[in-house]
């Protein structure tokens, strides 16, 4: 058996879909955050898979970027988090309703 | 060969993924997390992407998972989540359709209306083998894409600077937040034992009309 890139994708495309339910069901913000790194995960894992397919380095230049940016968007997310959850104690992101202008 | 590892890593990738949507505690979350990374990293092993396997590991189950886990423990917010009650009436069926429907696109767009990858072959810069892979990105990334990199350094600093700020504590009593009508309390409060049990009730009652 040969692992074709086509695989990778749909593997890619389930992890994508998981950690998008994820984000539409759970409620606390810091599970809500993971998921999003689940869906950043499987487009790193697609910019990979296609880099490999069509011989070119983009696809992990690409990478690196969207590590940085996930890295610096948790950072953020994290401090949103804890300076909400400073004020109220076991907040939920239904909570977080009362940020809207 | 190469079957065999792939299909035990997505195994252990959507095993992970899977934790991460169940996981009643932030904390089991978190290690589910830091699995789902660990097959990933094992994938792109695979490709011999072996840097971007590396920094992973390094940023991603290191680094940013213990952030996580640092915020969780700062907070106290390790506490079970009640996953028995919706929140919202009809949000998992509605969400759980929403994937489904978001997985169907995906696999059409990717697997079945184009006959496989399409674009230009190494059109920029050549993969190379493993081997070789670090060098590579290294020249790459600081000779064409030296600007996009000064870019991100900025992006890192004002991301310090932005949490820095956000986080500092503030002086004098804070204004407590304004209490919201929707359905609160789902993560479970042990001091306040009655809180959710009345919520419960009353959306049972709810779903019943």
């Amino acid at each position: 058996m040969v692992v074709t890139t086509s695989w990778y994708l749909a593997l890619a495309a389930v992890l994508f879909s998981m950690g998008a339910v994820g984000l539409l069901t759970r409620r606390n913000p810091l599970i809500m955050i993971m998921c999003v790194e689940l869906m950043l995960n499987a487009v790193n894992l697609t910019f990979v898979s296609l880099g490999a397919e069509l011989g070119d380095l983009g696809g992990q230049l690409s990478v690196f970027f969207v590590l940085v940016v996930a890295a610096s968007e948790v950072v953020v997310g994290l401090a949103v988090v804890v300076a909400i959850m400073r004020r109220r104690q076991g907040a939920t992101v239904d909570d977080l309703s009362v940020l809207r202008g | 060969m190469d079957a065999a590892v792939f299909l035990i890593s997505a195994a252990i990738v959507l095993a992970g993924a899977g934790g991460v949507l169940v996981a009643r505690s932030p904390v089991h979350a978190a290690l589910f997390l830091v699995q789902t990374l660990f097959g990933v990293s094992v994938l792109f092993v695979l490709q011999d992407a072996t840097f971007l396997a590396a920094i992973q590991v390094i940023v991603y189950a290191g680094a940013v998972v213990i952030l996580f886990l640092f915020v969780i423990m700062l907070l106290g917010v390790d506490r079970s989540e009640d996953l028995g009650m919706e929140p919202i009436v009809g949000q998992r069926p509605v969400a759980a359709l929403v994937g489904a429907s978001l997985l169907g696109m995906l696999l059409i767009a990717l697997l079945v209306s184009v006959d496989g990858p399409t674009g230009a072959h190494g059109a920029n810069a050549a993969l190379g083998d493993a081997a070789d892979n670090t060098r590579r990105l290294g020249e790459a990334l600081f000779t064409d894409y030296v600007f996009a990199v000064e870019l991100t350094a900025i992006l890192l600093t004002i991301a310090v600077i932005g949490a820095v700020v956000l986080a500092r504590k503030v002086r004098g009593p804070l204004a407590p937040l304004p209490v919201v009508v929707v359905a609160s309390a789902t993560i479970e409060d042990p001091e306040a034992g009655d809180g959710p049990t009345d919520t419960t009730d009353g959306h049972a009652a709810g779903e019943d009309t």
